[in-house]
C-alpha cells in the first residue's frame, strides 16, 4: 500500500516534469548537422532517399551497432528458451501441447498462405532493393520477409524451417556489410567510405547511389532471416518434445 | 495547439501511460506491455522533435527540391530533419528485440513457477 | 489536417489507457497494436514514410504476434 502510494507520487512528478518538458516546445530551423547531412547529402551520394544514406552512409556504423543488437537478442532468446535435460515442463505441459497439436490451421489459412507466400517475399525484396528510391530499405523489407516467414509456419505447425539455410544467409549478410566497410576502408580511407569506391551514377536511377544498395540488400537478408528465426525459436517450444 | 505540440504531448502523456503499466501491475506479461508502450511514446517523441511545420519529407523525387538547377544541392528549408527519423528507425528494430528477451525470460519464468505474479519470485530477492 | 490528427491522437491515448485497465490481457495486446498503428499513421503526417513503415510492420505486426506467442505458452496449465 505504502509503495503504491509512493509510486503514484513519483508518477505525478514525472508528469509536472514532462509538463514543463512540453512548454519548451521543438526546434523550428534543422540543427548545423542536419542542415550539412541535407544540403550535401544528394551530390555527396545520389541517393534520392536522405534517411537511407543518413542511415547507411553517414551513420553507417550505428547501423553496423543495431544489426548487432538484434543478432545479440535473437541469441539471448534461442538461449533462454533452450530444451533442458532436467525440464520440468516437457512433462508437466505435454498433455496441453498435445492437444493444441493435434489441430491443424484451418483450409482458408492454409491456401492464403500458400497463395501469398510467393508474392509477400517479392514484395519485401523489392522493398529494401529500392531503399534508396523510394521510402522503405532493409529493415521494412526484412519485416516484410519476416512476416512471410511466419505465414509459412501458422499455415503449417509440422514444418521445420531450414535453419541451416537461415543461419547461412544470416551469417553471411552480417559478414557482407562488414566485408563492404573494409573495402572503402581499403580503396577509399575510411570505413563504410562511399564516393571513392563504387562510380555513383545519377540519382533517381535503381543502379545509383554507390554502396548503398549493396549493404542495404545485405541488411535486409539479414534482419529477415534474423526476425524469421526469433519467431521460429519463440514458436517452436509449443510442438511440445518431438518439435 | 500546434500541430508540433500536439505531437510532443501525445508521446509525452504514452510515456506516462506506459511507465504507469509498468510499474503499478503485478502481471507479468503486463510488465512487458507498459515497457512496449513506453517505447513506442519514446519513438514518437524523437521523430516529432524532428518535425518543422510547413516541410515535407526528406525524399528527393523532383528536381522543384533543389536549390538552384544546375548543382545538386539540396533546398535544407523545404524538408524536415532526417536523423531523428534515422535514430527512431534503428530503435524501432532494437525494440522488437529487447521486447522480445523479455517475453522470453516471462516464459521461463512461468515454466518454474506456474504463475505470472510478481510477488511469487520471491526466491531471487536477499 | 489537424482535426484528423487530434482524432488519431485521442484514439491512441484512450487504447493506450484501456489497455493498461482492461481485464483481459488478450484484449490488452491487440490494443497495443492499435496504439502501434496510430503511431505509424502519425509517423506518416510528420513526413517520416520510412519510420511509418518501419512501424506498421514491426510495432504493429510483430511486436504483437510476439506477445501473442508469448501469451499461447503462459496460458495456465492448471
Amino acid at each position: 500500500m505504502m509503495g503504491r502510494a509512493v509510486t503514484v507520487v513519483l508518477l505525478l512528478c514525472v508528469a509536472g516534469l514532462f509538463w514543463y518538458l512540453a512548454s519548451a516546445g521543438t526546434p523550428a530551423e534543422l540543427g548545423s548537422v542536419s542542415r550539412r547531412y541535407v544540403e550535401r547529402g544528394l551530390e555527396e551520394n545520389r541517393g534520392s532517399n536522405l534517411v537511407t544514406s543518413v542511415v547507411v552512409n553517414y551513420r553507417g556504423l550505428d547501423t553496423l551497432g543495431e544489426v548487432t543488437v538484434l543478432f545479440l537478442s535473437v541469441t539471448g532468446v534461442a538461449f533462454v528458451l533452450r530444451r533442458r535435460r532436467d525440464d520440468e515442463d516437457a512433462t508437466k505441459g505435454s498433455a496441453a501441447d498435445a492437444a493444441r497439436r493435434s489441430v491443424p490451421a484451418s483450409e482458408l489459412v492454409q491456401t492464403g498462405a500458400r497463395l501469398l507466400l510467393g508474392p509477400m517475399i517479392l514484395f519485401g525484396a523489392y522493398i529494401f532493393v529500392h531503399g534508396h528510391l523510394t521510402p522503405g530499405g532493409g529493415f521494412q523489407g526484412g519485416a516484410v520477409v519476416a512476416s512471410a516467414v511466419l505465414l509459412l509456419l501458422l499455415a503449417d505447425r509440422k514444418r521445420a524451417l531450414p535453419h541451416g539455410l537461415m543461419s547461412w544467409l544470416e551469417s553471411l549478410s552480417g559478414f557482407g556489410f562488414v566485408v563492404v566497410g573494409l573495402v572503402g576502408l581499403g580503396v577509399a580511407g575510411s570505413f563504410l567510405a562511399n564516393r571513392g569506391v563504387v562510380p555513383l551514377g545519377t540519382w533517381n536511377r535503381l543502379f545509383s547511389a554507390g554502396l548503398i544498395p549493396v549493404i542495404y540488400v545485405l541488411v535486409g537478408l539479414k534482419v529477415g532471416s534474423e526476425l524469421a528465426a526469433l519467431l521460429d525459436v519463440m514458436m517452436r517450444g509449443e510442438k511440445g518434445g518431438a518439435g | 495547439m500546434t500541430q508540433g505540440t500536439l505531437y510532443l504531448a501525445s508521446a509525452l502523456v504514452l510515456i506516462l501511460v506506459g511507465l504507469a503499466c509498468a510499474l503499478l501491475k503485478r502481471n507479468l506479461l503486463r510488465m512487458v506491455l507498459g515497457f512496449a508502450i513506453m517505447d513506442t511514446g519514446v519513438h514518437l517523441l524523437i521523430a516529432s522533435v524532428g518535425f518543422i511545420p510547413g516541410r515535407t519529407a526528406p525524399i528527393i523525387d523532383d528536381p522543384s527540391m533543389l536549390a538552384d538547377a544546375g548543382t545538386l544541392a539540396v533546398a535544407a528549408e523545404r524538408v524536415v530533419d532526417p536523423v531523428p527519423q534515422a535514430l527512431v528507425l534503428t530503435a524501432i528494430v532494437i525494440g522488437v528485440g529487447v521486447t522480445a528477451l523479455m517475453l522470453a525470460y516471462v516464459v521461463r519464468l512461468f515454466a518454474r513457477e506456474g504463475t505470472l505474479d510478481v510477488g511469487a519470485f520471491r526466491r531471487l530477492k536477499w | 489536417m489537424i482535426l484528423t490528427d487530434a482524432l488519431v491522437c485521442i484514439v491512441m491515448i484512450a487504447a493506450a489507457i484501456v489497455a493498461v485497465t482492461i481485464r483481459s490481457i488478450l484484449s490488452a495486446i491487440i490494443l497495443v497494436g492499435v496504439v502501434s498503428l496510430m503511431v505509424a499513421y502519425l509517423f506518416l503526417r510528420m513526413g517520416a514514410p520510412d519510420v511509418a513503415m518501419t512501424e506498421a510492420a514491426i510495432g504493429a505486426a510483430l511486436s504483437t504476434v510476439i506477445f501473442l506467442i508469448a501469451l499461447a505458452r503462459t496460458r495456465g496449465k492448471a
